[in-house]
């Protein structure tokens, strides 16, 4: 190497202090850092969703099962929860049939433009269900471009808007894996003379299932947990679980038939997250993957899959929203701009309380503060989860801890903004006229999320970097900062657009909690389309569009953040 | 000035509960300015024990002193042991410069400064600061790697298997110039490797560790001239 002459190394004797416990900062810091989230997540997820569901069990402080018996007696009850598993059984397979084309067109191949066509797909998962709902209803109400099908008010209409939400869970979970397939097991089936439909039957499909499962679960779930698309296409004929839980609490009063659908909804969720789970992690140990690898689209031998991802891209997800953007600039009167001036009044007979921008700036301030909150505590979260402690039993408490904080993701936002209701209206804790309620929930529904984004990222560090760092003389807050830091950025970025877009499009829980004077822009939306008259219609689908752009310029500006692409959403 | 292993027990968790004793009551010394060279089939323990020297692991039994205090008791960072890895474990969101001087916190800038560039030239790659680590070779990543880990002057510094990554050409040369350096810096070295002709070229004294255990421990020549036992014979291929 040199022969410069490097002077002698005398070991400059540190500080060694003796301390009085092995119990370090680093592993104290990781206990407060669990403790924190795990009491919020007590105060302000256990106990209201906890008293919920006792209500269904408990009467008069006696154990009482007879509310189950009676509730699931009801003719009502029974076609509500038929009509929950028909939609969500029906919206699953169709978006699986139409998203694995989807996949093999926007991630096997590749084309000029598949870039922009990906990201189109993307918008959808992140609208505010307010927002769908509006748009299928204008383009498929009478009077509506498409309103000769008929389909308004049908099931037909609530399938293909919940085929609209997911379709990109389902293209971007098969794509994700399809692209990384070895595509020699493919080329092995063909020199073994079989022909294409056959290998990709018998080589390519089983090896996408475990991907397809994954995706028709997670799927599945959101379906059947859809709150304001099916509230508002359903209209008195169609519900899930989620709409009749409010419509019990809020039209009918009864409490008792509400905790206990919120209890079926449970049991609904759970097999579905079970499923989810067991399909995940046989996707992990998954086939010979490699480097994402494409050819060039072939127009002859691709014609099928094209065709199909042609008409689902125009006809299903870019109609509805462009209709619903051209309809915004539709008044009686003819074309105008007339919807958006309205916007800064109450609509028409006073229909709201609060002019639409200033529900606007209701729904940004607590969007602002549910994203602080589910950030911070969802980085608290991640940081202990990604931990990988030698002990047994320590690796166990991280995996309870992980399970633990995706059980919002499981129990639906109705159900929290109805436990809400009933818990914290009274001491100790009365919270109902504070304004705290609302950015609270949002960010109990974020939470899960914000955990999935950061932690993958997180636990893609090699615990040997930080092992390094330790060595060469950093502490634990150092090496938190300087190895964890880097890392930590880039993933926040996604998570607070994540947490953002779903404050700003988040119904269920909020529909129970804003109060009159100080609605959100989905809440006022929601009411405006519920009130006769045409100018309340045309301010509806003003603020939809309003609502749309600013989700879709949240999370484009969070994906630009993005540099990898560890997470799992 | 020299530190001191006693009946150190590493063990972990197994697989179906209970536990496997990685490191089983090894003791050994090493003087100030030596090399020790720990040489073993892999999964014997040396690894093991290298992390529990460092902090790593927790030690079960037995004790680790320097000048004869025990620093069981002393978190990873106030130990002042340097480990270097066996694939560098160089952080990517910093240069080369950034990774010497990581260790180096508190140091006036210019101080720093200087202190980089004299280690980057003891490891022969002058004016190296401002690269990124992704666009060194392995040999370099490994150089890079025993600068920084030389840098804040541990008062002992442990080599896990730091040549094992690299191609047997490289591995025979770097080998000689990494024990090169270890002399010239006088620094306390313990050095991990399952690879004979690399013991013998770094280390003053070689041990051998088979299952757990420390078999013999001695001058090169002793060890390879007279085994301890017929699975240290065999081992060495003697």
């Amino acid at each position: 190497m040199t022969t410069t002459a490097a002077p002698p190394e005398v070991a400059a004797p540190r500080v060694v202090r003796r301390q009085a416990s092995r119990l370090h900062l680093g592993a104290l810091g990781l206990g407060v850092a669990a403790l924190v989230p795990l009491a919020f997540l007590a105060v302000f997820f256990a106990w209201p969703v906890g008293t919920l569901i006792a209500r269904g069990f408990v009467t008069d402080g006696a154990l009482d099962l007879s509310g189950f018996a009676e509730v699931f007696a009801r003719p009502r009850t029974q076609r509500i929860i038929g009509q929950t598993l028909l939609q969500a059984t029906l919206g699953t397979t169709a978006a699986v049939l139409l998203g694995v084309p989807g996949a093999y067109v926007l991630y096997r191949v590749s084309f000029p433009g598949q870039r922009v066509v990906r990201a189109l797909v993307t918008v959808p998962f992140v609208l505010p269900t307010v927002v769908v709902g509006v748009a299928f209803r204008s383009l498929l109400a009478e009077g509506g471009p498409l309103g000769f099908l008929g389909l308004d008010g049908t099931l037909a209409a609530i399938v293909l808007a919940l085929v609209f939400f997911n379709y990109s869970v389902v293209v971007r979970t098969v794509g994700g894996m399809w692209a990384r397939l070895d595509p020699r097991a493919t080329e092995a089936a063909a020199t073994l003379g079989a022909s294409p439909a056959r290998a990709f039957l018998t080589v390519t499909l089983p090896a996408l299932t475990p991907a397809i499962a994954s995706a028709a679960s997670v799927v599945f779930l959101f379906c059947a947990t859809a709150f304001g698309v099916v509230l508002i296409l359903g209209g008195q004929r169609f519900g899930t679980i989620e709409t009749e839980i409010w419509v019990q609490t809020t039209q009918f009063l009864d409490l008792r038939a509400a905790a206990v659908l919120s209890i079926a909804q449970l049991v609904v969720v759970a097999a579905a997250l079970w499923v989810a789970g067991r399909a995940r992690s046989a996707r992990e140990r998954a086939l010979q993957l490699r480097a994402a690898h494409t050819a060039p689209l072939r127009l002859r031998r691709d014609a099928v899959p094209a065709a199909v991802t042609g008409v689902v891209v125009l006809v299903l997800l870019v109609a509805p929203l462009a209709n619903l953007a051209v309809r915004s600039f539709h008044t009686p009167a003819g074309w105008s701009l007339d919807n958006y001036r309205n916007l800064a009044t109450t609509g028409g007979t006073n229909a709201l309380t609060v002019t639409v921008w200033e529900a606007l700036a209701n729904s940004l301030r607590i969007a602002v503060d549910a994203t602080v909150l589910a950030v911070v505590l969802g980085v608290l979260v991640a940081v202990v989860v990604s931990r990988r402690p030698r002990s047994p039993g320590a690796r166990r408490a991280i995996a309870g801890l992980d399970a633990v904080f995706m059980l919002p993701l499981g129990v639906s936002a109705v159900t929290v903004g109805f436990g809400f209701l009933i818990t914290l209206n009274r001491p100790p804790l009365d919270l109902r006229s504070s304004l705290v309620l609302i950015p609270i929930a949002q960010a109990i529904v974020a939470l899960p999320l914000v955990v999935r984004t950061v932690m993958p990222v997180l636990r893609a560090i090699d615990p040997r970097q930080r092992e390094a760092a330790a060595t060469l003389g950093a502490g634990p807050l150092r090496v938190f900062a300087t190895i964890d830091g880097p890392h930590l950025v880039r993933a926040l970025g996604l998570a607070v657009g994540f947490a953002f877009a779903i404050s700003l499009g988040e119904f269920g829980a909020t529909a129970f909690l804003a109060r009159p004077d100080r609605p959100t822009l989905p809440v006022v939306i929601f009411r405006l389309i519920g009130r006769p008259g045409a100018e309340n219609l045309g301010m509806a689908l003003a603020a939809c569009v309003i609502l749309a752009v600013l989700t879709a310029v949240v999370m484009s500006l969070a994906e630009r953040l993005r540099i990898d692409r560890t997470g799992e959403w | 000035m020299s530190l001191s292993v006693r009946d150190v027990v590493v063990t972990y968790p197994a697989a179906g509960g209970g536990v496997v004793t990685a490191v089983d009551r090894v003791s050994l010394e090493v003087a100030r300015g030596e090399v020790v060279a720990l040489l073993g089939p892999s999964g014997c323990g040396k690894s093991s024990l290298l992390r529990a020297v460092a902090g790593l692991e927790p030690v079960v039994a037995g004790d680790v002193r320097w000048d004869g205090e025990s620093v069981l008791d002393v978190p990873v960072h106030r130990r002042g042991f340097g480990l270097m890895f066996q694939d560098g474990q160089l952080f990517v969101h910093r240069d080369v410069a950034g990774n010497i001087a990581y260790g180096l916190a508190g140091m006036p800038r210019a101080e720093q400064r200087d202190r980089v560039a004299e280690l980057l030239e003891l490891v022969g790659l002058e004016g190296y600061e401002r690269r990124s680590v992704a666009t060194l070779s392995g040999g370099e990543r490994q150089r890079v790697a025993l600068a920084r880990s030389l840098a804040p002057r541990p008062r002992l510094l442990m080599l896990d298997e730091p040549l094992s990554a690299l191609d047997r050409n490289l591995r025979e040369r770097l080998a000689g110039e990494v024990a090169e350096i270890l002399r010239r810096a006088h620094v306390t070295s313990l050095y991990v490797t399952h690879d004979h002709h690399e013991a013998r070229t770094v280390a003053d004294r070689v041990g051998v560790m088979i299952a757990g255990r420390l078999a013999q421990l001695g001058a090169p020549n002793e060890v390879w001239g007279a085994p301890a036992s017929p699975a240290v014979a065999e081992f060495l291929g003697v």
